[in-house]
């Protein structure tokens, strides 16, 4: 591997699921890299595929999905992996912790089995040394008394708790790159910034790359270098976290950003986007957002607009140029009148 | 756990207290009253009625009888037979061994074609799935009553290898001779068997912490075992010890049409004689094989899922 070649990197990545009228496109043509020790926040509405863009990564599609275009693992296809080389993938490459640890976590087993079958199955470490590292690695997260939460039961234990016992699960494989599937989603409010601090705290101290999906972009700017907005299995904004607030381009990123209220002022009436969102094989010929934008003019429902660079980050909207100067007109006319 | 286990044998003493009471008071409300059966066609004197009414304790009331055989019962001593005049253990002791085989036999055969077919269905979808559901769709269909007289014509008629009635004498010939009845009395519970297990193994398969595992690279064979089987087994177990009670009731239709010497067969024959102090320990019998089925199942769940065993613990 040399230095160019990215941790992750998506290509054209299109998955299609079968539906009653054919195959029904879920994603399409998704182009992403990441390189080692970065963190990439994905955020979207629910149904934008984010999920399963991660599910594309792992190799984790449901039965019966296409896939199209690459991803890769350090350079490596991982659709064309043989089986083993992929279980060894993702027992050592990635590790993902998922939305609900109370699912995710088979009930009926033990909180150690669940820490160290990964090391004994598939690495054939000893059951001691996995515990050991077990009850090391579950201290590290903020768990209390860690030998006993290794007898423990997954119901024995609280959602916020859990949750770091997946993490813990995650980094006692040592993978190269992380895949956070909005882990505080299940969460109570008050324990969700605590596990996105422990997360975002042993990714720094481990140099690991990492995928943070959530419908949240402000958690998503918080946490990550860089972030994709997506809309309808489509990316329609990429830009750096630092930009995102001044120079957010897309109607869609701006209306996420306006529809969260603000922490200064009470707001009487939030302003939602307008519509449902879409799924992806439900977009016409044209721009997936037309249906909910306010900019819209004939040509964004007959032509697909392309990802295209836009005041430093990437940007899918015929009219971002107007757009940008529409607003920026506005808000200074605005500004002017108060 | 051992609070669980006490919980559940509480339960049991007194499930199997009330049901003999209710069999014992059933049975004696019954139409037609025992002695009549010992005096068949000929009309007896009232004396001679009410000596032989004596003699059978049917002159007193009910609940002194009940105590009565109660009290004897826990002494194992059910009684005698009011036709042979055979003590009743004896005579159920008898026919126990063979059905207790019989009904062996046939859970042995359920839980391999069953859980055998039920999981290959459910880890093989397409062709071999569709052509199991076939099967089992069919077997579930068939009454034991038609199994047994299809076997018996093309296994022991048409092509000799097991007898069509009665048992061979020593282990290995009532084994032998079991065959055809316990598959007669297993087919319908391997078809429902073979399809709660592929139900519940599919609905495991797409469970989320199955997902986990295979996101972590888990291989197949100790993904199944320790994230799918294990935790399909809940609907599995209770469905085999349902099925496993309702196999002792099935033996009063199989050991008839094989003419088998068991359970089956001597209740039907005590019934038709009203040869009440057999009827009773057997009626006995099968609840209380009903509810130890029940309980075991109830233990084994608790086993399973550790979510139980805490329950078990506050009640």
């Amino acid at each position: 591997m040399t230095d160019a070649t990215p941790l992750l990197e998506l290509r054209g990545l299109g998955v299609q699921l079968p539906g009653d009228g054919g195959p029904r496109a879920v994603l399409h043509g998704i182009d992403l890299t990441l390189g080692a020790g970065e963190a990439l926040g994905l955020v979207g509405e629910s149904g934008s595929g984010k999920s399963m863009t991660m599910r594309a990564i792992t190799g984790l599609l449901p039965p019966g999905a296409q896939l199209d275009g690459t991803v890769r693992f350090e350079g490596e296809d991982i659709a064309a992996m043989a089986p083993s080389t992929l279980r060894r993938y993702r027992d050592r490459g990635v590790g993902m912790v998922f939305q609900d640890p109370r699912a995710h976590i088979n009930p009926t087993r033990r909180i150690g089995s669940f820490l160290t079958e990964a090391l004994t199955l598939n690495r054939g470490l000893g059951r001691r040394a996995a515990q050991a590292r077990a009850i090391a690695t579950l201290s590290e997260v903020g768990i209390d008394e860690p030998e006993r939460r290794l007898r423990q039961y997954p119901h024995e234990l609280s959602g916020g708790m859990l949750q770091r016992v997946m993490i813990a699960s995650v980094l006692l494989a040592e993978p190269r790159l992380l895949l956070a599937d909005e882990p505080t989603t299940a969460l109570d409010v008050t324990i969700q910034a605590e596990v996105v601090g422990i997360l975002d705290q042993l990714r720094r101290d481990r140099g690991l790359g990492m995928v943070f999906v959530t419908h949240d972009l402000d958690l998503a700017l918080a946490v990550c270098h860089r972030v994709a907005v997506m809309y309808a299995g489509r990316i329609v904004e990429v830009r750096s976290a630092e930009r995102m607030h001044e120079e957010n381009a897309h109607p869609y990123t701006r209306g996420l950003l306006g529809s969260r209220p603000a922490i200064d002022h009470r707001a009487e009436r939030l302003t939602a986007i307008p519509g449902r969102p879409v799924s992806a094989f439900e977009a016409g010929p044209g721009c997936a957002f037309a249906t909910r934008c306010a900019h819209v003019q004939p040509l964004c429902r007959e032509r697909p607009p392309e990802l295209a660079p836009f005041r430093g980050g990437l940007v899918r909207c015929h009219r971002v140029a107007e757009i940008h100067q529409e607003t920026s007109d506005g808000t200074s006319s605005q500004e002017a009148t108060a | 756990m051992a609070r669980l286990i006490l919980h559940r044998l509480g339960g049991l003493l007194v499930t199997l207290l009330l049901s003999s009471m209710v069999i014992f008071g059933s049975l004696y409300l019954a139409p037609g009253s025992p002695e009549n059966v010992l005096f068949g066609n000929r009309a007896p004197s009232a004396a001679t009625r009410a000596a032989v009414r004596h003699q059978l304790h049917l002159d007193q009331p009910l609940p002194v009888r009940y105590w009565d055989w109660l009290t004897g019962a826990l002494h194992g001593d059910l009684g005698r037979s009011m036709v042979t005049g055979q003590p009743v253990a004896e005579r159920v002791g008898a026919g126990l061994t063979t059905t207790l085989l019989l009904v062996a036999m046939a859970t042995v055969l359920i839980a391999l074609l069953g859980l055998g077919l039920g999981t290959l269905a459910a880890l093989r979808p397409g062709p071999v799935d569709a052509g199991v559901s076939v099967a089992t769709s069919v077997s579930v269909t068939v009454p034991p009553f038609v199994a047994s007289t299809v076997l018996i014509s093309v296994f022991a008629v048409r092509l000799g290898w097991f007898p069509a009635s009665g048992t061979e004498p020593g282990f290995l010939g009532s084994l032998h001779s079991l065959v055809l009845p316990a598959c007669a009395l297993a087919l319908i519970a391997c078809g429902f068997l073979a399809r709660v297990t592929r139900d519940a193994l599919r609905e495991q398969l797409v469970r989320e912490h199955v997902q986990t595992a295979e996101a972590r690279g888990l291989a197949r064979w100790p993904l199944l075992r320790r994230h799918v089987f294990r935790n399909a087994l809940p609907p599995v177990i209770t469905a085999m010890g349902l099925l496993t009670a309702g196999l002792l009731a099935g033996t009063l239709v199989v050991e008839s049409a094989f003419a088998v010497p068991g359970i089956g067969q001597l209740t039907i024959q005590s019934v038709a004689q009203k040869d009440f102090p057999v009827v009773q320990a057997v009626a006995l019998l099968l609840v209380a094989a009903f509810v130890i089925c029940n309980a075991a199942t109830d233990l084994i769940q608790a086993l399973i899922d550790p979510r139980l065993r805490a329950a078990g613990r506050n009640t």
